[in-house]
């Protein structure tokens, strides 16, 4: 079993080694809904409850297919759970918060491939977690991810109002701020040891 | 056409022509997974341990054939067939006259930018780490990744010392890092300019690995070079 | 606006400029940014994909009326799924290196919007031949992509392509290239690229529009 120490584990997560900024997962929301900080916000929240999720569902799973030896089911049974994940969390938003759903748009059901939770899942498993670390992990994921998204939607929303070159509209500039982002949290770099 | 026709639709599907799809695909899938995997699954074994004994070879000088042994406290070492998962294991290195040249143990921890990890070596005759090669780590390009190129850091481990105190429990003295070009003692670690933490991890890696293993390997060192 | 029916070809040509899904659909982002650091890695990665999605669209194609639409999105992920785990295998029995190298991407490729999207919006309703096309020119022009972007990186950040150093060691290596931040920034200057090209052309196509449109003032 993995030794890390649950602070060290959370701190690498959510600042160190970044799901958006540093891994590059999670990039198809991050350019997508970052544009106002209110739904990225929003999305953070929900990214981050089907992590959390997530992340237990496939510590079973990692259990259940090493003791009956198939571990090349694992991709298949990771993106199956998921996809129901999401679709429980879609049904239960719609149910309790018909404003929040309506807010979120198509962005809901694109969180099934966002690669940001397939990545916890896969990556999670190959560092061997326990299920405490597994959980501690997902957190900080999920606030590293929501943490990046705020910020672009924050500077995306103040860079409405400048004069910005017309070549560089749109997916262009939000790529370089986002760079530049990454070049920030290198920063963070030695935090976790 | 007729307006009927139109605004008749297509005929909904029954949860039969659902499962059906569903199942059929599934199962299709399944067999192609399973094949390809079986297919793979020799190739991939000798790919790693090729990679494996490769490694053992380089951090044990003169090493020409291994053999792998599990921890079993208090007893000692026993042969392991490496299939295992779970135990404790070293790999022993045997030179063309079948003689013992060393241990090759693998170790990991925490770098700069994640863990790193490495495989060192360790010979009975020296007291020492004869050896190291950085297995995986994804330092820093251009800086924290000298600890897999720099010579003068990787010199470091032609020989250092990790003898056992009087009462055997422990190292003598701990693998300690000291900055570039202040290396005074065998057992001392000289960084790299530039890539401090990276050094200052290495010098850890290998210390805490030691210290839990070299007490163990020691006193034991017949059971190695008992051999088929 | 073409009006002719498209031809085969046609669909293999649009997937490699015109429509890039790199560079104008702006779709499967993530493995494109994180493994494109070497020119290797990313070619090996694009060229994955490319298998990937064109076995998926093979698949989607051929079972098109017999899969129902209610459960179309659900067989076409398992499909999709299938496929990148026999790639994860092949690639650990080729170069372990390599696979280090690629990591986790690999399977994340089953998240590439770009394979889900091709299935949904063309194999499913073309035929297996259009479709093997489309999936050909939507492979290649991504793996045409990741490799310009691992291209620059590499060149740049570590003074070499495909392992061959290209400058003599005073070459100061722009480090930041082979790091994350660097695929934002190469990516985003490939993108300015490309708008500025559109950009050029439609300005050519309104300056040959004018006279047409307006009287002569004498």
């Amino acid at each position: 079993m993995n030794q890390e120490p649950l602070w060290s584990i959370f701190v690498n997560a959510s600042l160190v080694n970044n799901f958006v900024l540093a891994y590059f997962l999670g990039i198809c929301p991050f350019l997508g809904v970052s544009s106002k900080l209110d739904t990225a916000t929003r999305m953070g929240g929900a990214v981050t409850f089907v992590m959390l999720v997530s992340s237990i569902c496939a510590f079973g799973i990692q259990l259940l297919l090493t003791a009956i030896d198939a571990p090349y089911l694992k991709l298949i049974s990771f993106i199956a759970v998921i996809a129901s994940t999401v679709q429980l969390v879609e049904m239960f938003i719609k149910k309790f918060s018909p404003a929040l759903f309506r807010a979120l748009g198509i962005f809901l059901p694109l969180i099934t491939t966002n690669c940001a939770i397939l990545g916890l899942a896969l990556f999670q498993t190959n560092k061997g977690y326990g299920f405490l670390q597994c959980i501690v992990y997902a957190l900080g994921a999920g606030v590293g991810f929501t943490l990046a998204l705020v910020l672009i939607a924050g500077l995306r929303e103040k860079l409405e109002l400048a004069e910005v070159p017309d070549v560089t509209k749109g997916t262009a500039m939000a790529l370089m701020l986002a760079g530049l982002l990454s070049v920030a949290f290198m920063g963070f770099g030695g935090l976790g040891g | 056409m007729s307006n009927a026709e139109l605004t008749a639709g297509p005929a909904p599907t029954s949860t039969w022509q659902m499962y059906r799809a569903m199942v059929g695909v599934g199962v299709c899938c399944g067999l192609l997974i399973v094949t390809v995997y079986q297919v793979t699954l020799p190739v991939i074994e000798e790919n790693k341990a090729e990679a494996l004994q490769a490694a053992i070879f380089e951090v044990l000088p003169g090493a020409t054939t291994s053999a792998t042994y599990r921890l079993e406290e208090p007893n000692g070492f026993q042969l392991s067939d490496a299939k295992a998962v779970g135990e404790q294991r070293v790999y022993a290195g045997y030179d063309a006259d079948r003689n013992l040249v060393g241990l090759a143990v693998e170790a990991h921890g925490m770098g700069y930018q994640d863990v790193i990890r490495l495989i060192y070596g360790y010979s009975f005759d020296e007291n020492a780490i004869v050896g190291i090669r950085v297995l995986e780590s994804k330092e820093t390009p251009g800086l924290g990744d000298k600890i897999e190129t720099d010579p003068d850091f990787l010199e470091n481990f032609r020989r250092l010392d990790v003898s056992l105190s009087e009462d055997q429990e422990a190292l003598a003295h701990a693998i300690v890092p000291v900055k570039h070009g202040e290396k005074t003692n065998p057992w001392e670690v000289d960084g790299i300019t530039g890539a401090t933490i990276s050094s200052k991890a290495v010098a850890s890696i290998l210390d805490r690995s030691a210290q839990y293993w070299v007490p163990r390997i020691e006193p034991k060192r017949a059971d190695f070079e008992r051999q088929e | 606006m073409p009006t002719s029916p498209r031809t085969t070809t046609d669909e293999f040509i649009k997937g490699l400029w015109r429509e890039n899904p790199v560079f104008v659909q702006v779709l499967g982002m993530c493995p494109v940014l994180a493994v494109s650091n070497t020119a290797i890695n990313a070619l090996a990665m694009g060229l994955a994909t490319a298998f990937v999605l064109i076995m998926s669209n093979i698949v989607v194609s051929s079972l098109r009326s017999f899969i129902p639409k209610e459960v179309r999105i659900a067989t076409y992920i398992l499909v999709i799924a299938t496929f990148v785990t026999v790639v994860d295998y092949v690639i650990q029995a080729i170069s372990l290196d390599l696979y280090k190298a690629l990591g986790a991407f690999i399977s994340l490729i089953v998240v590439n919007c770009l394979i889900l999207g091709r299935a949904e919006a063309f194999a499913s309703k073309n035929t297996v031949v259009r479709s093997t096309m489309d999936g050909l020119g939507m492979g290649i022009g991504f793996a045409f992509a990741l490799f310009c972007l691992g291209a620059v990186r590499e060149i740049l950040g570590a003074g070499s392509i495909f392992g061959i150093q290209l400058f003599h060691d005073s070459f100061q290596d722009w480090v930041v290239m082979v790091l994350p931040s660097g695929g934002f920034f190469t990516l985003a200057g490939w993108l300015l690229l490309f708008n500025w090209l559109k950009q050029r052309k439609a300005k050519k196509e309104q300056m040959t529009a004018l006279p047409l449109a307006e009287e002569p003032a004498q």
